[in-house]
């Protein structure tokens, strides 16, 4: 079962204005390359130019935050929530 | 068209480029947007001479703040006494000990320099109405300065805020909106509502230009030292963005060859019950792990601060401290700087004045370091804080005899100040 990724309302042009994407991968890692391929253009706003997700971008898996767990080889479970939040709120115009 | 000094909005993180707007995230990688200046505009008109020749407030700096106009919102905020604090240095065997004393502003805390500036900006941008996200200090001079600059005020604070703060905030008569939860959650909710509303929210999305108000603290230091830098500073942290912003001053100042090379060690003072910051400090990271806070220090009470990885960052590379100390100290902290000094502080204060110790104790700060510690807000804010903890009335008969057999009393015990 793919897990299911919280889109932030910014990157939501890149989703076909999709809030809720349902994506397959056994890490954060996998799931980021998959969501580029269905997806194209959504990794460089995730990530910077070495790969490393940005610093004010904060992703959870099930509610916890990946810099607290292993980070990008977090594993990711089936069926799993998965949210990408901006660390910054509001400045979506 | 006369050249400007704002250049505009620059990420802190990517370098993307925005025009100078009200706008603080970066649209492209969510970073904290910055504003960037014209520094060359501004090396060919700033100069010692031009400074002392300016205001007896912070707006003698108004070349290196991010306003346009010279018909600025101001209650002669800052340029505050920074005080030679003899008698707790002695007591701490620190020669060159000096309080920054930022609680003689309009409205008692340092909050009066950033809603000065924020308020100019936020009206020069076109707008009529200002909010905030408020520990409580903020929410007092947001309603203080938009009140004199008749301009639309809504403040949003946590709702078991101390009544001094809510008392010093709704005098001035702005809407005040209490939130049942933490500073954080009500951020959150002030985001949502910057967003929907349009309004100016000094510290969401006026927030590049508002921070910009703390430098006038290194500024200041600077030149009331004579110029020069001091050796160690002891900064308050609740989002980190003060202390990022006098190392800013500081750095300013050097590159435009208003004071030679500084060394200052920065130093982060929290509450224990709070201390994100520190706590990165100490572990030797960036990261810095969120917290629900739980201390007295309500104004420092920021469990994710939005500036806390760059402020944990300038500690370590300048070779400082983070300290968190407990409730007891901060209350300790707030006794000891008022019985010697005369300098009567709210907790934030006693949670700095409690981590010079903690430093001095560690033996982080040499006798001879030039060490300022600042102090921002005043102590009549946080009553609560104190009661029951200070010296109360005799209370006797009117009758000469009544006060002679009190006085010989008082005469055998201890004097309160040697107890410390």
């Amino acid at each position: 079962m793919p897990a299911k990724v919280r889109i932030p309302a910014p990157l939501r042009k890149l989703t076909n204005d999709q809030a809720v994407v349902e994506v397959t991968g056994q890490t954060i890692q996998d799931l980021l390359a998959s969501l580029e391929k269905q997806y194209p253009g959504l990794k460089e706003r995730i990530c910077d130019e070495s790969g490393q997700i940005r610093r004010f971008v904060n992703i959870f898996v099930n509610g916890e935050d990946i810099r607290f767990k292993q980070g990008p080889a977090t594993p990711v479970s089936e069926g799993a929530e998965v949210s990408i939040i901006p660390a910054i709120a509001g400045g979506t115009k | 068209m006369a050249v400007k000094k704002i250049k505009g909005l620059k990420c802190k993180e990517c370098g993307q480029l925005y025009e100078a707007k009200a706008l603080h995230v970066c649209e492209f990688c969510f970073g904290p947007l910055e504003v960037d200046y014209n520094y060359d505009l501004i090396q060919s008109s700033v100069s010692r001479k031009s400074i002392q020749a300016g205001p007896i407030s912070l707006w003698r700096y108004w070349d290196l703040l991010p306003v346009e106009s010279h018909d600025v919102i101001t209650l002669e905020e800052g340029y505050t006494p920074l005080l030679r604090a003899r008698n707790l240095g002695k007591l701490l065997g620190l020669n060159n000990l000096y309080i920054k004393n930022d609680s003689t502003n309009p409205t008692f805390s340092f909050k009066d320099r950033v809603v000065s500036v924020a308020l100019t900006r936020a009206r020069e941008l076109g707008f009529d109405t200002v909010a905030c996200a408020s520990t409580g200090n903020l929410a007092g001079a947001v309603s203080a300065y938009g009140a004199v600059a008749n301009l639309k005020r809504f403040v949003f604070i946590p709702a078991d805020l101390e009544e001094g703060k809510v008392i010093g905030a709704g005098v001035y008569n702005p809407h005040i909106i209490a939130i049942e939860g933490t500073y954080d959650e009500v951020n959150r909710l002030c985001a949502e509502v910057a967003d929907a509303f349009k309004w100016a929210f000094v510290n969401v999305n006026i927030r590049p230009y508002y921070a910009e108000g703390s430098k006038t603290l290194g500024f200041e230091v600077a030149e009331q030292l004579g110029w020069r830098a001091p050796d160690q500073v002891i900064v308050p942290a609740a989002s980190g963005s003060l202390l990022t912003k006098i190392h800013k001053g500081l750095q300013e100042f050097q590159d435009l060859g208003l004071i030679d090379r500084h060394t200052t060690k920065l130093n982060c003072a929290q509450a224990a019950g709070c201390g994100p910051i520190a706590t990165a400090i100490n572990e030797h990271t960036d990261l810095i792990r969120p917290v629900r806070p739980k201390t007295i220090a309500k104004s420092l009470a920021i469990g994710n601060p939005a500036d806390g990885v760059y402020a944990a960052q300038l500690v370590m590379k300048t070779g400082g401290q983070g300290v968190s100390v407990s409730d007891e100290e901060i209350v300790e902290g707030i006794k000891l700087l008022a019985s010697t000094e005369g300098v009567f502080t709210e907790t934030a204060g006693g949670v700095t004045v409690a981590s010079l110790k903690r430093l001095v104790q560690n033996g982080k700060i040499a006798p001879d370091d030039v060490t300022v510690v600042y102090v921002t807000g005043n102590g009549l804010k946080t009553l609560d804080a104190v009661q029951g903890k200070v010296s109360r009335p005799h209370v006797i008969a009117a009758r000469l005899q009544d006060f002679r057999s009190l006085y010989e009393q008082l005469l055998n015990n201890v004097p309160a100040h040697s107890t410390i």
